[in-house]
């Protein structure tokens, strides 16, 4: 299967839908965790300065001005390293001593906390929180801390963040497609098996695992729906076969008796005689059709189709009803290209190619048109049977493909009402569409043969396609 | 003609005994397939005719054993199946041809006597078809009636041929649909008439014996007596 084909099944829209909420959740609780840590960090910053503050406070009424430098140059000194940062300056708010040699830019905060940035030995600037605090009126005291921690926290939370999706997001990708393959392949199993029993291979069943699972167990449930169609066809079929045994055979023997009569008979008789055996022949005849549309309804997928030329189908249809059009004065006209291959069953089509001219030139008025054309597109041999008849009115299109159903015009017409259930019966074993419709005036038949791929390859191309004849 | 019918159904094989009696022809009848077997290898017959679904062995299996030692009796099989691919599975096993159930007698008594005809081997060496006046040179393609050269289309040709190679035998709508067109199934229309009196209008149109004879209720018949 294609990997676009993938993308779009429900099992891997559904794990993408869960990743998605995965996601989500895993973004929340890092957000929430990031935000908790840091405003702890901060509260912790925060607590530091306040009491360092106090401190130094404490310095200065104990020992004023001159102490507080003291006090202040010998954290500067001793510890180098500290992320503390510690500025005392004059009114003027000239240095006086301190970690920093210049006054900083501040940006103040409304709670009484300011914040600036420090240029440190390497170059980078480092963010400052800090207070301001003013022992006496001209003595400006800043006390701060590096937020270097808290950055480095914050840098480590991203990148975390980051990485941890990335690795949610590739093993949520991987897990998806492969519970989507195998969910897929299941799938794949009903949906193939389900064909070749639509097909007409009942015998077919939907392997189980032996899991115990709800695939299994679907299977189970539609194993068993299948064994009771196939038995209920089985009865049909039967059913089916006992009539055309006790019906056709009295019908024959009937139709006999009525041949032995006439050789007795005299020339009155033998009218009234004739006139029954073609009864019989016609139930007969009858019979013969309803039963093959059982038959090649009910045909089995093992009756392989054999490779054939439908162009050729389609030639010896025309061929055969040209003198009965030409009787009837009807312009009977064909075009179909020299070769179309595909697999199918020829006796079948050609009965049916025969139907359909059969109903189409019957239909037609003498000195009317019928043709049949036969085109090859990319994906299916499209037939078409046209005629200049009365056509079929559009809500009756339906019902002339059941059996026994005749238009109330055509009643008169001698037939049996199965010609174009017949004829759909074999486009379905042939996995063809049939469509009836208006061919202004008259009535269009259009079978839609679907291609595969290895026939494509074989057909001529379009503009190749053969030349008119009439 | 001596004929051999294997058939477990008697409403079916007292019809077909009948009819070939009647038309004064020697036919015995076995009910199941062991019988059959045995007395088609023991005694000799023209001709069997084989029913597909048969008690103890089945038609085919019949057939298959006779071909597999050699036994070139023709045979037709009878079958209530009567789809196409159960016509390919008895002419691959061995048979002549398959006729499905109900047949008109007509049918299977115009289909018995042109395969008895196909196994004297009279039609294989003749490269001029003849009746009476009528000649027709598979060679040269020609047909002439008397001094006079008469065209046929390809089909028609056919058609005729097929006809003088039965000549004096019924041949059905079935059988010249089969032979001449090459496709199996009861053409349950007019259409193959229509080629006939085609051919009628070429054949005996000018002249005063006509060949081409209708059966009423059966088909056609080539023939210069009538």
């Amino acid at each position: 299967m294609q990997l676009t084909d993938q993308l779009r099944t429900t099992t891997f829209l559904l794990t993408l839908r869960y990743m998605i909420l995965f996601f989500l959740s895993v973004t929340i609780l890092f957000i929430f965790i990031s935000w908790s840590t840091t405003g702890y960090l901060e509260q912790e910053t925060d607590a530091t300065i306040r009491a360092e503050v106090n401190g130094l406070n404490e310095q200065f009424i104990q020992r004023g001005e001159q102490g507080l430098v003291r006090v202040i140059g010998m954290r500067v000194r001793n510890h180098p390293d500290s992320n503390m940062v510690y500025l005392i300056a004059d009114a003027d708010l000239n240095p006086m001593v301190g970690s920093i040699n210049e006054w900083p830019a501040l940006k103040s905060k409304p709670d009484g906390w300011v914040s600036f940035e420090v240029t440190e030995e390497n170059g980078n600037s480092v963010a400052v929180r800090g207070r301001i605090f003013q022992p006496q009126p001209e003595l400006f005291v800043i006390v701060g801390q590096k937020n270097t921690t808290l950055a480095q926290l914050t840098r480590l939370f991203d990148r975390t963040l980051f990485w941890g999706l990335t690795v949610t997001l590739a093993l949520a990708l991987t897990g998806g497609l492969l519970m989507s393959n195998n969910v897929l392949r299941r799938v794949g199993h009903f949906n193939s098996t389900s064909k070749r029993i639509t097909d007409g291979d009942l015998s077919q069943r939907i392997n189980t695992t032996g899991s115990g699972d709800e695939f299994d167990e679907l299977a189970n449930n539609l194993n068993a729906m299948m064994d009771q169609i196939e038995s209920l066809m089985g009865n049909i079929q039967h059913i089916s076969d006992n009539i055309a045994h006790d019906l056709r055979t009295p019908l024959t023997r009937l139709r006999n008796k009525l041949e032995d009569l006439r050789q007795d008979a005299d020339s009155t008789e033998t009218e009234e005689i004739d006139r029954c055996i073609e009864d019989a022949d016609s139930l007969l005849a009858t019979f013969a059709s309803l039963l093959s549309i059982a038959r090649i309804e009910s045909g089995t997928y093992e009756t392989a189709l054999d490779p054939i030329n439908l162009s050729q189908c389609v030639r010896d249809g025309y061929e055969l009803y040209k003198a009965l059009a030409d009787e009837k004065l009807i312009d009977l006209s064909y075009d179909a290209p020299g070769a179309i291959e595909m697999r199918g069953d020829r006796n079948l089509l050609f009965q049916a190619i025969t139907n359909l001219l059969d109903n189409a030139i019957k239909y037609t008025p003498t000195a009317g048109k019928v043709s049949i054309r036969l085109r090859c597109d990319p994906t299916h041999a499209v037939l078409s049977v046209m005629d200049s008849g009365p056509g079929i009115p559009a809500d009756q299109r339906e019902q002339v493909l059941q059996r026994f159903y005749r238009l109330d015009e055509s009643r008169s017409e001698p037939g049996s009402g199965l010609g174009l259930s017949l004829v759909q019966a074999v486009m379905h074993r042939h996995g063809a569409r049939l469509e009836l419709d208006n061919n202004s005036p008259g009535l269009l038949v259009k079978i839609m043969f679907p291609l595969h791929e290895e026939q494509r390859a074989r057909q001529p191309s379009p503009d190749l396609s053969g030349a008119d004849h009439t | 003609m001596r004929i051999l019918l294997i058939e477990d159904d008697s409403s079916v094989a007292d019809f077909i005994v009948r009819g070939f009696k009647e038309a004064g022809h020697t036919i015995d009848h076995a009910d199941n397939g062991k019988d059959g077997l045995f007395m088609v290898t023991t005694e000799s017959y023209d001709i069997l005719i084989v029913d597909r679904m048969l008690p103890v062995v089945d038609g085919l299996s019949i057939t298959r054993t006779l071909r597999a030692s050699d036994n070139p009796i023709p045979i037709l099989v009878l079958s209530a199946l009567g789809q196409v691919d159960d016509r390919v599975k008895g002419l691959q096993a061995g048979a002549d041809d398959y006729l499905s159930k109900p047949f008109a007698f007509s049918e299977l008594e115009a289909r018995i006597t042109a395969l008895s005809r196909r196994s004297m081997g009279q039609t294989t060496t003749e490269t001029v078809l003849s009746l009476a006046d009528l000649h027709l040179d598979l060679l040269s393609r020609e047909v002439r009636r008397g001094d006079q050269v008469i065209t046929l289309q390809p089909r028609d040709f056919q058609l005729l041929e097929y006809l003088l190679r039965h000549k004096g035998q019924v041949v059905t709508r079935t059988m010249l649909l089969e032979n001449v067109w090459d496709y199996h199934f009861d053409p349950q229309t007019n259409v193959i008439d229509v080629h006939i009196s085609r051919l009628r209008a070429k054949v005996d149109k000018d002249f005063a014996i006509p060949l081409i004879h209708t059966v009423r209720g059966a088909g056609y018949k080539i023939d210069a007596t009538d």
